[in-house]
């Protein structure tokens, strides 16, 4: 058995998160490909909160329906998830203590584990069950006592001799159903989309972080703030974060925030300011279900075209969309560097799943920082001076550096004449071309797979679509750079294909609109827009027939 | 004294306040030097400051002037950083940014060219326009009282609070300089009689004095700063720094 489906839920406050987390570390120590999809509620205590992960010797990013093992620290978990657990070889485990109901007649195998009586024996807190429940699992899977300890030991920073006796019984009392064999050394780091995005902006030379606490966004801030080489401020809104990075950009310091569309939203503003004032602007803009506050902790991929569109005037921008944890660490990378490279804005379009799903990350390429085209700082300086990018200086020197969000002269001085306005909005059009052939050279989508009909994705779907395409004859096309778009790249993706589908996790098909403006015609269009992502069997299902 | 003055046309009207405070403002940066000042401007006739001297400038949006100026410290602490800023600026549009700013301490110097109107969108009531003041936007006279922003700037926890006037350029200069070198945040409110719209010049010339204390214990300053109320033109009004911590 080499693929696993495996669900451990509770209540918030429960730490079937952390929980999550072990095990997953349980399966990355013997070599599998992990993913972790986290279902949790805008809520602090109670509820239901569950993490689906996925095993496999593959790159599965995406989730299936039907379950290998359910890890329940409450009885709500059992009830919500037993119907997805196979009757064939699945395993049901659950506290003794949760509930008086019977499971025996459900089909699967079913562990009881007395976990809050081993936790009380050792005179643990409550929260200890679910180091109790992951060590009975891994147990149960016939894995080796060392690894435990290693994972245990990584993954908990408090009361860790308390929490390894808590283990040691619940092993000891567990009977193992099945062995699982290592499959080889470990494939990469586990992390989430927005680590990702924290060590690739780093790599790519990130000295300044910005935010606003906004959820799926807010674990690029609590990185930083734990990260002591990039300066890190939590200011009274978005519109003063978005400012404040304007700010530290005009004196040279490579600086980005993080939001979901709300903040984004209050950001457009400043946004139109970066491009006029080519002040190097990068914000990760991490989609949930909207409009408005929506539903904050589920997925949605709503704000794309609000991304490629925000901020008033003629303005251009870069703008990439990661599909997993390898290509948020690489597309921030490449937005960074670009932002500063062109003096625009950068925008890193996430959504839920990416930012807080957790990864296998492998590095495939790695991000370096490359230098923006510099001036002298002399007394002679120009902000604005040249065909298409301006050199840049930065306050602090002999150089006279005056950026502006008036439509201005080569100094940097507000003007209205008509030949000069002209000739700055065509100083930054030629840029703008500049740019978009520096994208030809760029991965701007990825083929997967041949076939005559084609599916089109951006985004977190691409795990769950990957693997529901893995047997079929469909072609997969990922759109990893939405802005310049690459006509050039898509024409070639499509050659052969007769019939295109869009996946999206939205009601109005944005990614179809964007294709539609480029002259691409979507034929049809799978949506879901129910604050869930896809799971892979229900794209096989609607796949399969094509 | 170099010459900083950029030979740009200038738009402000003659007679504008704004020419007293250019003033100070090349006063003051003659005496510290250009290379490590960056002056960061708000949207409005005040705004324009930047496009009118030959130093570093962040000309940024309306009310965000100080939000940007904050990047620009954190970008470089070697800076001293002066935001001039308008009152439709910061007290209407960016009165957050202002509030935290001096809530937070942060190192930079505000200047509020206060004209108590919207000038450069012609002739709108501001929340210092006193109550009563008749404009486009209120053609039956305000209704609304004035706030006092000393009130408010020493209720958040400024740390350096004055106040100075375009008529007193001496003055005004020395206590800017004295807001650029104290350590944390600064807050100058300087009255600035707008000659289109709102020209106080005569009331302001009849009614402000200097404080004598260089500057004041909190309390008092707390006291002191409720002289005048922003409403009428009865009491006197003072010019100097109310409280430095
Ligand atoms: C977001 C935004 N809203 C409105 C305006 C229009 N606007 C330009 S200047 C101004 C008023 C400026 O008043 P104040 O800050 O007091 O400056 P003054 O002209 O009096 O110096 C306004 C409302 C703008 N530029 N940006
Ligand atoms: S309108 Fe008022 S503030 Fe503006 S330039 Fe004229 S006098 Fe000065
Ligand atoms: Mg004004």
């Amino acid at each position: 058995m080499k693929d696993f489906q495996i669900i451990i839920g509770g209540e918030a406050g429960e730490g079937s998160k952390k929980a999550g987390m072990i095990i997953a570390n349980f399966f990355n120590v013997y070599g599998f490909n992990v993913f972790i999809h986290e279902d949790y509620q805008s809520l602090i205590k109670g509820g239901h909160n569950f993490s689906s992960i996925s095993v496999s010797e593959r790159k599965v990013d995406g989730v299936r329906e039907e379950v290998d093992f359910v890890l329940a620290l409450n009885e709500d978990t059992i009830f919500k998830h037993k119907n997805k657990i196979k009757k064939e070889g699945g395993v049901l485990i659950y506290d003794e203590n949760c509930t008086d109901k019977d499971f025996s007649a459900e089909g699967f195998k079913v562990v009881k584990v007395p976990l809050m009586e081993i936790v009380k024996k050792v005179e643990g807190i409550n929260l200890m069950k679910n180091t109790a429940l992951v060590s009975s699992f891994a147990k149960i899977i016939g894995l080796k006592w060392e690894v435990i300890e290693e994972v245990l030991g990584k993954e908990l920073k408090v009361e860790l001799e308390k929490n390894i006796e808590v283990a040691k019984l619940a092993f000891q009392e567990t009977e193992t159903v099945k062995e699982v064999e290592a499959v080889g050394e470990k494939k990469g780091e586990l992390i989430s989309g927005n680590e990702a995005v924290a060590l690739g902006a780093v790599d790519a030379g990130l000295e300044c972080f910005f935010a606003y606490p906004m959820t799926p966004a807010t674990g690029i801030l609590r990185f930083f703030v734990n990260y002591d080489k990039v300066k890190t401020f939590q200011p009274e809104n978005e519109i003063s974060v978005a400012n404040m990075v304007l700010g530290a950009g005009y004196t040279g310091k490579r600086t980005m925030t993080g939001t979901s569309g709300g903040g984004f939203a209050l950001m457009t503003e400043a946004l139109s300011l970066s491009a006029q004032s080519e002040t190097p602007f990068v914000v990760a803009l991490s989609q949930r279900m909207g409009p408005a506050s929506g539903v904050p902790t589920y997925q949605g991929q709503g704000d794309l075209l609000f991304a490629l569109n925000a901020g008033h005037g003629d303005m251009m921008r870069f703008v990439v969309a990661p599909g997993d944890a390898d290509d948020a660490y690489y597309l921030t990378g490449e937005a960074l560097n670009t932002a500063w490279k062109y003096q625009l804005p950068s925008i890193i379009i996430l959504d839920k799943e990416i930012s807080e799903n957790t990864y296998t990350f492998k590095k495939e390429k790695q991000v370096e920082k490359r230098e923006a085209l510099l001036a002298e700082n002399n007394a002679d300086y120009d902000r604005y001076d040249g065909e298409d990018i301006s050199p840049m200086a930065f306050p602090g020197g002999e150089a006279v550096v005056k950026a502006t969000s008036y439509e201005h002269d080569k100094k940097g001085v507000v003007t209205e004449d008509a030949e000069a306005i002209k000739k700055m909005q065509e100083k930054r059009i030629r840029k703008y071309e500049k740019l978009r052939q520096e994208v030809e050279e760029m991965e701007t989508v990825r083929v997967t797979g041949s076939g005559s009909v084609a599916v089109v994705f951006w985004g977190s779907t691409k795990g769950a679509v990957l693997e529901a395409v893995k047997d079929l004859e469909i072609k997969a096309i990922q759109v990893l750079i939405m802005e310049p778009f690459s006509k050039k790249q898509m024409k070639e993706a499509l050659v052969g294909v007769e019939k295109i589908i869009s996946i999206e996790t939205n009601a109005t098909g944005q990614l179809s609109k964007v294709l539609q403006c480029n002259g691409f015609k979507v034929d049809e269009e799978i949506l879901k827009y129910n604050g869930r992502p896809f799971s892979v069997d229900e794209l096989e299902e609607k796949l399969k027939d094509l | 004294m170099e010459n900083i003055v950029l030979p740009t046309k200038n738009t402000w009207c003659p007679g504008c306040g704004n020419f007293g405070i250019q003033k100070a403002i090349t006063n003051i940066v003659s005496e510290i030097g250009k290379e490590k000042t960056v002056l960061v401007s708000g949207v409005g006739c005040h705004g324009k400051m930047a496009d009118y001297l030959d130093i570093n400038s962040f000309y940024s949006l309306h009310g965000r002037a100080i939000a940007s100026g904050q990047g620009v410290k954190m970008g470089n602490e070697e800076l001293n950083v002066i935001c001039s800023v308008g009152d439709g600026d910061a007290y209407e549009e960016g009165m957050a940014h202002l509030i935290h700013a001096a809530k937070r301490d942060a190192d930079i110097t505000v200047i509020v060219h206060n004209n108590r109107v919207f000038a450069l969108t012609i002739n709108q009531a501001t929340s210092t326009s006193p109550k009563g003041f008749i404009s486009n936007s209120t053609p039956q006279g305000k209704t609304e009282e004035a706030i006092n922003p000393l009130k408010i700037m020493l209720a958040v926890g400024a740390g350096f609070v004055a106040r100075g006037y375009v008529g007193k350029i001496d003055h005004l200069s020395r206590i800017i300089k004295q807001g650029v070198e104290h350590k944390g945040f600064s807050f100058i409110e300087i009255l600035q009689p707008c000659v289109a719209w709102h020209n106080t010049f005569a009331d302001y010339n009849e009614r402000v004095y200097e404080l004598e204390k260089e500057f004041l214990p909190l309390q008092e300053a707390e006291e002191k700063v409720k002289e005048w109320d922003y409403n009428n033109m009865e009491s006197k009004i003072a010019l100097g720094v109310f409280y430095k911590k």
